[in-house]
């Protein structure tokens, strides 16, 4: 076709310009895919959780604990079908860089709530009976080597020391979303400790894990429970697990939305650049238009080649984006950086959000240099000197 | 007979900023189908202002301006386009040849807006082609040529829709003697052989001679060397 030969061949007649402004849609395309799909990592953990499972904290702030005794107590609120308990551990291993989430956890029952993570029988048993076992998720076992048997030191933070773990079991994910960047372990094991170093800290819990018999009460349970602790030492917070997560997301809130606001502020960047691309292209091309119409040519046709060059520019340019997007969005899953995130995944949205961002940025770009080029008043095109 | 062109007490003023500048004043001229006419006078004098307005890619402010009895100031933008398609033949100081295109592309443009069939635009591209001694360039870009060579690419591009009149502004001015001569030569054929009416602008002495009439323009007033 006539129209697509004569776009084509023009987009790619200022090498460097057209390479460099290709160059800079690469790049804006790709962060914005990365950044969306950063987002959404974070929202997909809260969906991820179950319905039938709550979460009880300390209602002044999570890094405050709850005495262990609480426990019997949650236990006996109707529809409250088990409660286990976590604590968040916050250590290190080797290096800072290395991080990764790790809890201590009431090793009898806290994974028969997690039926999302698939164990071997045997060696779930088997970490049940070491009190320094350790149960890793397989992505993070893969991440380091890691097999049954090895042996695992991490430096404590929050419980000072030179901590050593041995790897027991580890679990798989049901699925994509569930979380396989963790590492857990006994919590009695950390609790027989600061019995010994620090009487005052040991028999608190930092979160109740509690699973109700009915998923459509959970809003009863929870008030039942802070009704319990009401006007006690600990008074607490009952929310749902998926809940919790998304409290936990609203915490990063700014950070989301600074996220989302620094991706668009990208593309409206990459927007300026194709604009000033196309105004320079039609500057240079006053004569050849003018040309154009003065042969019968339509100002139809010549916005038509400005609007068709800078839509070729952008989808290209978008086109290259996306294929980069997948591998340096698998690059970062796998990364340190991305153990934070159960699934960092770029879907199918955001590729469209991808596609359209190209489509807006050819037709903002192509509007003024497009126009104008239209309405070159033909003889003061012809006398133009390019 | 009635003239091909008919143009009567036309003029024409520009506007630069507040200032009105009038180019072309009272213009009368007749010109026959199958003539060859050189529009002379010294630069500024108006002349492609006055070719312009017969191509009809600019308006006049005031006068006749017919052509093969079509008033043409009275067309809209979109009917004066495709007029111009169908009857102007351009060829310009510059050539203005399309970079991107070879020069089949380039001769081909112009048939783009008429609905031949692509073998038709084929067949007649490598004929006009042939006809201006470049058939054997035919997918060279413009900046593979000469000037000599480019212009008569854009002479090809003129001819190949058959209009009925070939505008040529300063055809010559931008080339040396012996393409020149060439250019001019062609020209002369196709007025002698094929009966294209020709206007040609120029302000080279020893150019205008090829054409059978001269008319000269100073001050946008026309002055001797008609009839
Ligand atoms: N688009 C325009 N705007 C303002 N002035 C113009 C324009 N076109 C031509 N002129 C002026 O009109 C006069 C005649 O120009 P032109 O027809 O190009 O002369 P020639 O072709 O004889 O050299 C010149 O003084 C020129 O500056
Ligand atoms: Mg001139």
């Amino acid at each position: 076709m006539f129209y697509l030969k004569l776009i084509l061949k023009n987009v790619f007649r200022a090498k460097l310009r057209t390479g460099l402004t290709l160059a800079g849609l690469v790049i804006a395309v790709m962060a914005f895919g990365l950044l969306q799909t950063v987002v959404d990592a974070w929202f997909a953990g809260a969906n991820a959780s179950s319905n039938a499972r709550m979460i009880t904290r300390n209602a002044i702030s999570l890094v405050f604990p709850m005495p262990a005794y609480y426990r019997e107590r949650i236990k006996a609120i109707p529809a409250v079908k088990s409660v286990s308990h976590s604590q968040w551990f916050g250590g290190i291993y080797k290096e800072p860089k290395n991080f990764f989430p790790q809890f201590a956890v009431d090793h009898e029952n806290y994974f028969e709530m997690f039926p999302e993570f698939l164990f071997k029988p045997e060696e779930l048993l088997a970490f049940k009976r070491d009190r320094q076992g350790a149960v890793v998720g397989r992505k993070l076992a893969d991440q380091f080597g890691w097999k049954v048997g090895d042996t695992v030191p991490i430096r404590g933070t929050i419980f000072p020391g030179e901590w050593q773990f041995t790897i027991r079991a580890i679990y798989d994910g049901r699925d994509e979303v569930a979380l396989t960047r963790q590492f857990y372990f006994h919590w009695d094991y950390i609790n027989e400790w600061l019995k010994k170093r620090f009487p005052r800290r040991a028999d608190q819990i930092g979160v109740f894990n509690i699973e109700v018999s009915d998923p459509t009460r959970t809003a009863e349970v929870a008030r039942a429970i802070d009704a319990e602790f009401k006007n006690s030492l600990a008074e607490t917070l009952t929310e749902t697990e998926k809940a919790f997560q998304l409290g936990f997301v609203a915490q990063m809130e700014t950070i989301v939305l600074a996220i989302r606001v620094v991706s668009f502020v990208v593309i409206f960047i990459i927007m300026a650049v194709v604009a000033n691309t196309m105004a320079m292209t039609a500057r240079e091309r006053i004569v050849e238009y003018a040309t154009l119409k003065a042969l019968g040519f339509s100002p139809r046709f010549v916005a038509g080649l400005v609007f068709g060059e800078a839509m070729m520019l952008s989808l290209i340019g978008a086109g290259l984006g996306i294929l980069l997007t997948f591998p340096v969005a698998a690059g970062f899953a796998d990364s340190p950086a991305g153990a934070i995130f159960a699934a960092f995944k770029v879907n199918g949205m955001t590729v469209w959000m991808q596609w359209a961002c190209a489509i807006v940025v050819g037709l903002v770009a192509a509007l003024v240099p497009g126009w104008r080029s239209a309405r070159i008043r033909i003889v003061e095109g012809l006398r133009h000197v390019g | 007979m009635t003239a091909l062109v008919e143009i009567k007490h036309l003029a024409k003023s520009y506007k630069r900023g507040e200032q009105v500048v009038p180019v072309l004043h009272d213009i009368t001229l007749d010109i026959a189908r199958g003539d060859f006419i050189s529009l002379m006078g010294p630069s500024g004098s108006g002349k492609s202002t006055l070719l312009n307005l017969i191509a009809g890619i600019d308006k006049p402010d005031r006068g006749v301006l017919r052509v093969d009895g079509v008033d043409i100031t009275e067309l809209g933008e979109g009917e004066l386009a495709d007029w111009r398609a169908s009857h102007i033949g351009f060829i310009f100081q510059f050539y203005n040849l399309m970079p991107v295109l070879s020069a089949f592309e380039n001769v081909e443009l112009p048939l783009q807006l008429t609905n031949l069939s692509r073998a038709e635009r084929r067949a007649r591209v490598a004929l006009t082609l042939g006809m201006v001694g470049l058939a054997d360039r035919m997918d060279h870009y413009p900046n593979e040529l000469s000037g000599g060579q480019q212009q008569r690419v854009a002479i090809a591009r003129a001819i190949v829709t058959d209009p009925t009149i070939l505008v040529c502004d300063e055809p010559t001015g931008d080339l040396d003697r012996h393409s020149a001569a060439d250019v001019l030569d062609m020209l002369k054929r196709l007025n002698a052989d094929l009966g294209k009416t020709i206007i040609m602008v120029t302000h080279d002495a020893h150019a205008a001679e090829a054409a059978r009439r001269m008319v000269h323009l100073e001050k946008g007033e026309l002055s001797g060397g008609e009839g």
